[in-house]
């Protein structure tokens, strides 16, 4: 149940956006959210409640400091 | 590849884990203390590949496990009543209570239970039975708590006079704090979960560095983020500087979501609560405020938190405090499997007993 996953915002409408992730669509509110999301960007929905949004350059900034501290080629 | 995608790569994990093999020399008995990481833990196959050095002990990070068997009793006792719907999570309708008892017994001897995904669905159930009151069971941590709250406020500008959450939520920092505390865990370091971190930020654990010099690293859920938490545990450990890494960045913000703790602070108050296996653990429970009293199943009246007993032979309390492992309990695959559990641990798929089961089978 602490299950929290990462979805994609397809569309918002005010206080709720509708989420996809692998053609499985929702309704999430957006009460809790601390940033307000784009279209395109990915949430993490918690409860029918979206309470972070990701970072995507973040997340590939992580990604590139792995692979050069272990001097793999880059993506 | 997707950036997401990305934390899964197997040939970055295979460098990392390498890299871990070779630099875990000391022996390393870490905690992770969310269900999502037990089972991302095993479900990737980790828990098999990790050096001898390192121990992986599951603690009370299962909502459902550490709701207390009073508790439980509790929502029981009022899933009786005829003019009461329960609303639930499903991971809580198999746990088990007084006498065998559970949530799916009482369904069958005609209580009115539905499954929800969202709080936000509890409340068309009441908008739909006006004539009845609908108890939504609230449980769970500091990333569902805000949820639940929010959707009390939802429930006041919707005026429904129906709706009620039983307020069972639990907050993290404390139990963490009462493992320490207890001489006989002998926890070197912990995996902070990633989404309780979302909401609450770094801060709250700072204690855990500060005082107990227990390294920890708030980390996501894929393979890539535990086996860097892992690293950078080795790594505290070697430099002997402990100290509470954000390594979710991605997700967690080191000040949390304040929107979050706002609402949650709106609706709730911190007050000493019961977990299953931990005891009374000062200020580590989540009550509704006297502001929003009106939305409180605990004062609907004749309810209490009845005395319950532990459940007979279940060692789920040992395994919640990662003193015992799951296949160490004697009534682990034996009287106690998934079909038949005897103890919340292995109802939930989160729990420990049923990760174990599960996993450890074909290992
Ligand atoms: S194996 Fe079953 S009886 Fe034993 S601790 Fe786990 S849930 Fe309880």
């Amino acid at each position: 149940m602490c299950l929290a996953v990462p979805m994609e915002v397809i569309a918002i409408n005010d206080k709720i956006a509708d989420v996809e992730i692998g053609g499985v669509t929702r309704q999430v509110r957006l009460d809790l959210i601390d940033a307000a999301p784009a279209l395109g960007d990915f949430v993490i929905v918690h409860a029918g409640f979206a309470i972070r949004r990701m970072d995507r350059d973040d997340a590939m900034e992580t990604i590139k400091l792995f692979q050069e501290g272990l001097g793999l080629e880059l993506i | 590849m997707n950036s997401f995608d990305a934390f899964k790569d197997p040939k970055l994990c295979r460098a990392l884990l390498d890299r871990l093999l070779a630099e875990a020399d000391q022996p390393l008995r870490f905690m992770e203390v969310c269900g999502t990481h037990t089972v991302s833990i095993f479900q990737s196959g980790l828990r098999s590949l990790l050096p001898a050095t390192i121990t992986h002990v599951t603690g009370p990070g299962c909502p459902v496990c550490v709701t207390h068997e009073s508790e439980v009793a509790c929502f029981l006792e009022l899933a009786k009543r005829d003019d009461v719907i329960i609303a639930t999570f499903g991971d809580l309708m198999r746990v088990p209570g007084p006498k065998g008892k559970s949530l799916k017994t009482a369904q069958a001897d005609g209580a009115r239970v539905e499954i929800v995904y969202s709080p936000i669905d509890a409340l068309a159930v009441a908008a739909a039975n006006p004539g009845r009151t609908v108890v939504f069971l609230g449980v769970g941590f500091e990333t569902t708590a805000p949820a639940v709250a929010a959707t009390i406020r939802l429930a006041r500008e919707q005026n429904l006079k129906n709706f009620r959450v039983l307020c069972f939520h639990k907050l993290v920092p404390p139990a963490l704090e009462a493992l320490l505390a207890d001489p006989e865990t002998n926890i070197d370091a912990f995996i902070l979960p990633g989404h309780v971190s979302a909401i609450i930020g770094a801060a709250p654990y700072a204690f855990l560095a500060d005082r107990y010099h227990v390294p920890s690293v708030i980390t996501g859920f894929e393979p890539l983020d535990i086996l860097s938490a892992l690293l950078e545990i080795v790594a505290m450990r070697k430099s002997g500087q402990p100290a509470v890494v954000n390594a979710y960045t991605r997700v967690v913000a080191d000040s949390g979501n304040p929107v979050a703790r706002a609402v949650m602070d709106e609706v709730f108050v911190p007050v000493d609560a019961l977990w299953r296996g931990l005891g009374l653990l000062p200020g580590s429970g989540l009550v509704i405020r006297e502001a929003f009293a009106d939305f409180d199943a605990m004062r609907l009246p004749g309810v209490t938190l009845p005395d319950a007993p532990p459940l007979a032979g279940c060692r789920c309390g040992e395994v919640l405090k990662g003193k015992m492992a799951p296949n160490e309990c004697p009534l682990f695959d034996k009287a106690c499997t998934p079909a038949t559990p005897v103890g919340p641990c292995m109802v939930s798929t989160e729990g420990g007993c049923a990760a174990f089961y599960k996993y450890k089978l074909d290992l």
